[in-house]
């Protein structure tokens, strides 16, 4: 089996070949595009479980210590920077779920888009090849052995997200008649606000790998977390901390970036402007795992030099995690898009992930982002089935000549058109209703195992620690998340499965193709039992898989954290109470009716509707100012100082002209810079003699000059 | 004797301007043609003399000697390292590209164009082989004139071509003076004109009231020609009034005639000074960068967005020239980190040559077809030309430094050296990096790709009468950009056959200070 391991390098491979056979060669044959997308994504899927399954019989020698192999790619100076490829128990483990759950979304793709119907989107080509470079780079980021090809990784993903969330950002009147400008202008400036956002973490991250560069000559993860290499990052000392806590707090800047934490959240929930599979592919199993796994993987570079429990960079981790779960949460109770609410729902998970690993927990973290991987792009799958849906029912309906085919206030989205779909799409309605009750975290879903494992840790170190510090707060901010998670969601099922149909689109809506219901159902099964990869009951499995792989570094420890029924207990019943709750209240909610969180919480749910105004403060004291900025410098640039002095010398350059043969050869003739009306003629009269043999002649000038002022210099 | 690979390259267009200068005027086809194959002949000399180059030597090969002007005691010395080799196939490969290019674009006053081409091509060649001062300040100088008429003659009338060309050549003109007289200086207390000598013995060292005089002497002619901030308001108006292939010569090489000098003589001759000053130097790099940035952003003129963003990107250049210069120390793993910095500048000059060079392609190939620049005149052009929408895209996000393009490498190589030698410059530097992304993004792909395209607009600025090829990229205009977008390609994924020479060199020149 270790022979799989030389096939590593083909599993960001394939996908990036697939991209660049649609590009270059098949991109004017829709269905072989599509296939030689599916196909490249599935075949690395089978090398990559190959992989998984080798480094399970391999045992602890690669689940533990890795398999390498080292690139030799950059010359540096004296040395030489390799490049490469490493597999170790965390690597397998998200081996086995992202291109797994990639190849369910590129196969929904070919029904989500139409593949062959007459409405099939006319850039159908060009979308598939986007996704296969989306999880070539994700690929790439997971068999990664240093954090430069990381970083690489994560940048390319960065570009496919700029353009999957643009992907409606330009139409074509002639071809493209299904797509507004309203959409066009936004999703212009979504994916603007995605890939400028991000970057701005990734400078960040960029910042910090510069700098682990710079003091350790390597960015090799195993070199890396050697305990001598830490000790030394410790004993550098860097804006009143240790180098290496710098760099562990620049690292997670990026991750907070494209993890979309707080406060850089705010590109997340525009990106659903893109396709629905790309919100799926971005809030599940690539972009936004790529900030956790950053996190997990440089784990060491957070703890070392301090105590778990008082790592300070540790603790950010763990405060902005907490902020996030917390916040997102709440934001995702007062949104009326079907997929805002997810999105929403994604930042709040996020942040749990964050808070497992900023507890020092490597497995809790990872545990959640596997099964929320699943569970989430099922949901982001099944909301954009109902959309599909919707929109084949709006279609219909127009039609059937019960609504007019431009009506202006219809959005497919919006969960209050919405209703009574359960019967309409049963196909839909079941797995999605296993994606709710694992992301809300009922027994034995997958979420409520890796939720409970976050929360009972924080529960854990809380008593440990006896008093209300930083793991109560962490504690109390994921139970309480975990209430408003679960109004939600029951508040979004209600109104969209529930209940009477709002619109007639929804009356006429249907279900979706087996291209699109087959895959969902592929990802309820994992919904359902997921969380068996590290139960408590079958003794933590995947714990014993990858808890190990930060052992060598000395800093980071793997402990379980035994099964807590106290705490698994009380979550169960807060989900179970806003769940229920939150169907119940809006189980019977009716078209155009206030609805009842508004009429209860009022300015405070205007609020939560307008997202805490982040975006409007972004605009006002981050956006505008710099494009104010730009304006006055170029004013300063062009109009106000540095270009009209130049003039000013060159002025005061012709009065002093005839001091120099130089000046006098060359300038006065023509004028001086920023000269009159009549220089700028005479200079043109002259211009315009000149003939290729003066040119010579000129440049004999100049030369001659040259060495007569030489001689002169010389010899005087 | 050797081949003379120096004397060709640098000669051959020379003697190719002269039999062109002798085709009658009205064969426009064959002197077109006669030149781009005369341009082709250094390049592949260029290509061959790269592969004949012992890469674990780092120092100078190739070397030619003769002496020139005997009462002056001025060689013709020439020679080639890993700085100059790939600065002098750019050089050739820009000017093929752009003869080409411009053998269909360009309609008037042929015969002088290609004539005029070609000379500067020697001139610029000549400043990157030059070991003797003379020899250099003569090629120098020769490149100028060129310029001066290719902005002037063929610029468009609209863009204020003869003010550009006037301050452009003045400009220079001051900066070169400066230099001269530092020359001259150094001469009279060396008594020689051999740069790699006078690096070797530390000119002017007894009189340092003198030294510090000629090395900023120096380094304004090198400041303007990079151009540094504040020296660099002739930049966007050259650009912008420059036919197409001028702006991508003037972008691509000469810009690299300072960086170039900074690295082969200022560097050398006054180490220490250089390391005295670096702090100082380090800020204008700074304010280089993020004020590049930000007044590219203020721009609605496409080209002269491109003109301000190499003020922004030559900065990084400069920021790895100055890391490099911050210190003396040759121990590791500071010369590690030193010659990663210089490296990293040196690599910056050749990415930025092809990167903006192809940007400014890019912009004739608009301009071509609209005769305007205006960002706001553009939109939704990505349903129409989706050809130039994918090509523009690349060469964009190479210049805002995506990695997997060529871009990412050496700001990766510059800021890997600077935070290390200079952290907090480092820190404030990588604003730029945000601030380029902004404005390619916001500014270049969003004004004029995205959105809705608009036939009414696009009628008013298009005018098929003077536009004889195929409405999205035609075939030749891909020809020309399809190297640049090999090079892109090729040092963002594996740098090692371009950075194995330079990083030799750098590691060279800095242990020898």
């Amino acid at each position: 089996m270790e022979f799989f391991f030389n096939l590593v390098p083909l599993i960001p491979l394939i996908p990036l070949l697939a991209f660049a056979a649609i590009v270059l060669f098949t991109h004017r044959n829709n269905r072989l595009s599509s296939n030689i997308a599916i196909g490249g994504i599935a075949l690395s899927t089978l090398v990559s479980w190959g992989v998984v399954l080798a480094t399970i019989l391999a045992g602890e020698h690669v689940q533990v210590e890795g398999w390498e192999l080292p690139i030799p790619w950059l010359p540096t100076g004296t040395t030489v920077f390799n490049t490469g490829f490493a597999v170790d128990g965390f690597t397998a483990a998200m081996l086995f779920m992202v291109p797994f759950v990639c190849t369910m979304i590129f196969i929904y793709s070919q029904g989500y888009m139409n593949l062959g119907q007459p409405n099939q989107d006319p850039r159908y080509a060009r979308f598939f090849a986007y996704i296969s470079l989306f999880a070539a780079g994700m690929l790439g980021l997971v068999v990664a052995d240093n954090l430069l090809l990381l970083f690489i990784s994560w940048e390319v993903m960065g570009l496919c997200s700029y353009l999957l969330i643009g992907f409606w950002s330009f139409r074509d009147r002639d071809n493209e008649q299904h797509i507004d400008e309203a959409q066009v202008k936004r999703a212009r400036a979504a994916a603007l606000k995605a890939f400028i956002t991000t970057r701005v973490g990734d400078v960040l991250l960029f910042s910090g790998l510069a700098l682990l560069f710079s003091y350790t000559g390597t960015l090799t993860f195993r070199e890396i977390f050697r305990p001598d290499m830490l000790e030394h990052l410790g004993s550098i000392s860097l804006l009143g901390m240790p180098a290496v806590t710098v760099i562990a707090l620049l690292a997670f800047g990026g991750a907070v970036g494209k993890s979309a934490q707080f406060p850089l959240h705010v590109w997340l929930p525009d990106a659903m402007e893109g396709p629905t599979p790309v919100s799926a592919l971005i809030h599940a199993a690539t972009m936004v795992a790529a900030g956790v796994y950053l996190v997990a993987r440089m784990l060491p570079l957070f703890v070392a030099g301090f105590e778990t429990a008082n790592a300070p960079a540790l603790q950010w981790v763990a405060v902005i995690g907490a902020i996030t779960a917390f916040f997102g949460a709440t934001i995702g109770l007062a949104q009326d898009d079907i997929k805002r609410v997810l999105a929403y729902s994604t930042i709040s998970q996020l942040g749990y992930m964050m808070m497992g690993l900023g507890l020092g927990s490597l497995v809790a973290g990872i545990f959640h982002l596997l099964t929320h991987a699943f569970f989430k792009a099922l949901l982001f799958l099944g909301s954009g089935s109902v959309i599909h849906g919707m929109e084949h029912g709006h279609h219909a309906a127009g039609a059937h000549g019960q609504t007019s085919q431009h009506d202006d206030g219809f959005s497919a989205n919006d969960m209050k058109t919405m209703g009574g779909l359960r019967h309409k799409m049963p196909r839909t309605f079941w797995p999605y209703m296993a994606g709710t009750l694992a992301l809300v975290g009922i027994v034995p879903f997958a979420g409520f195992w890796s939720k409970d494992e976050i929360l009972a840790e924080a529960f854990q170190r809380w008593q440990e620690s006896g008093a209300l510090g930083l793991p109560f707060w962490v504690w109390l901010a994921g139970t309480l998340g975990a209430l408003i998670t679960a109004l939600y969601m029951g508040r979004q099922i209600a109104l969209v499965f529930w209940g009477e149909p709002r619109h007639e689109a929804a009356t006429h809506a249907h279900e979706s193709p087996n291209s699109m219901t087959g895959p969902l159902m592929v990802l309820a099964v994992f919904a359902l039992i997921g969380g068996l990869a590290n139960a408590p009951f079958l003794g933590s499995p995947l714990h014993h898989f990858m808890g190990g792989v930060h052992e060598a570094s000395e800093v980071v420890h793997s402990a379980t954290v035994s099964f807590n029924f106290a705490v698994a207990g009380l979550s169960t019943v807060v989900a179970l109470l806003g769940l229920l709750g939150g169907w119940a209240i809006y189980r019977n909610y009716r078209a155009g009716e206030v609805e009842p969180f508004q009429r209860w919480l009022g300015p405070i749910f205007t609020l939560l509707r307008n997202k805490y105004y982040v975006d409007e403060l972004y605009q006002l004291v981050i956006i505008r100012p710099v494009v104010w900025l730009a304006d006055q410098v170029f004013n300063f640039d062009n109009r106000w100082v540095v270009d009209p002095l130049v003039n000013l010398v060159g002025a005061v350059g012709r009065a002093a002209a005839d001091i120099s043969l130089l000046f006098d050869k060359v300038a006065v003739d023509s004028g001086l810079v920023e000269g009159t009306a009549k220089a700028f003629n005479a200079f043109g009269g002259w211009l315009r003699q000149t003939q290729t043999g003066r040119v010579q002649n000129y440049l004999l000038v100049v030369a001659v000059t040259v060495l007569m002022l030489l001689g002169l210099y010389l010899y005087l | 004797m050797d081949f003379p690979f120096l004397t060709l390259i640098t000669f051959i267009p020379l003697v190719g301007a002269i039999i062109a200068s002798l085709i009658p005027g009205d064969r426009e086809r064959e002197i077109k043609w006669f030149s781009v194959f005369v341009s082709l002949i250094p390049l592949v000399l260029s290509i061959v003399m790269w592969a004949l180059y012992v890469q674990t030597d780092g120092g100078m090969q190739f070397m030619e000697e003769a002496v020139w002007i005997p009462t002056l005691n001025a060689y013709y010395r020439m020679g080639v390292d890993g700085i100059s080799i790939p600065l002098v196939f750019l050089t050739t490969l820009l000017t093929t590209l752009s003869l080409f290019y411009s053998a269909y674009t360009i309609k008037k006053r042929v015969k002088e164009f290609f004539v005029l081409f070609l000379m500067l091509e020697m001139g610029m060649i000549g400043v990157f082989l030059s070991l003797d001062l003379v020899l250099f300040y003569v090629f120098w100088e020769i490149g100028l004139v060129p310029m001066f008429l290719l902005i002037g003659i063929w610029g468009q009338p609209k863009d204020r071509p003869q003010y550009s060309a006037i301050k452009f050549f003045l400009y220079t003109l001051v900066g070169s003076v400066a230099m001269l007289l530092a020359f001259i200086a150094i001469f009279l207390t060396t008594g020689t004109w051999n740069i790699l000598e006078i690096s070797s013995l530390g000119p002017l060292a007894d009189s340092p009231a003198l030294a510090v005089a000629a090395f900023w002497g120096i380094f304004l002619a090198f400041a303007i020609k990079v151009p540094m901030w504040p020296f660099h308001t002739w930049l966007p108006d050259a650009h912008t009034a420059a036919p197409t292939a001028g702006s991508v010569i003037l972008a691509g090489v000469l810009l690299k005639l300072g960086g170039y000098g900074f690295i082969r003589i200022l560097l050398p001759f006054f180490p220490a000074l250089f390391k005295q000053f670096a702090p100082f130097i380090g800020v204008i790099a700074l304010i280089s960068m993020i004020y590049g940035a930000l007044v590219s952003m203020a721009q609605w003129d496409l080209k002269r967005l491109i003109a301000y963003s190499s003020v922004s990107h030559m900065g990084y250049f400069t920021l790895g020239l100055v890391a490099a210069a911050a210190t003396l120390d040759v121990s590791d793993p500071l010369l590690t980190s030193r010659a990663i910095a210089l490296s990293g500048a040196v690599l910056q000059m050749f990415n930025h040559g092809i990167i903006t060079g192809g940007l400014f392609f890019l912009v004739g190939v608009i301009y071509e077809r609209t005769h305007t620049r205006d960002l706001k005149a553009f939109g939704g052009l990505s349903a129409k030309l989706p050809v130039y929408y994918g090509v523009m895209m690349m060469t964009g996000l190479a210049s805002l430094g995506l990695p997997g393009l060529a871009g990412f490498i050496s700001e990766l190589l510059v800021f890997r050296g600077a935070f290390h030698i200079m952290p907090t410059y480092a820190i404030i530097g990588v604003i730029a990096i945000v601030l380029t992304a902004a404005y390619i993004l916001w500014k270049i792909i969003q004004y004029v790709f995205l959105g809705e395209f608009s036939e009414e607009k696009w009628r008013a600025i298009f005018d098929p009468e003077h536009w004889h090829f195929s409405l999205d990229m035609a075939r030749f205009e891909v020809i020309t950009m399809a190297p640049l977008l090999f090079f892109m390609l090729l040092v963002g994924v594996y740098p090692a056959p371009i950075l194995n020479v330079i990083n030799a060199a750098s590691t060279a020149i800095l242990g020898s200070l």
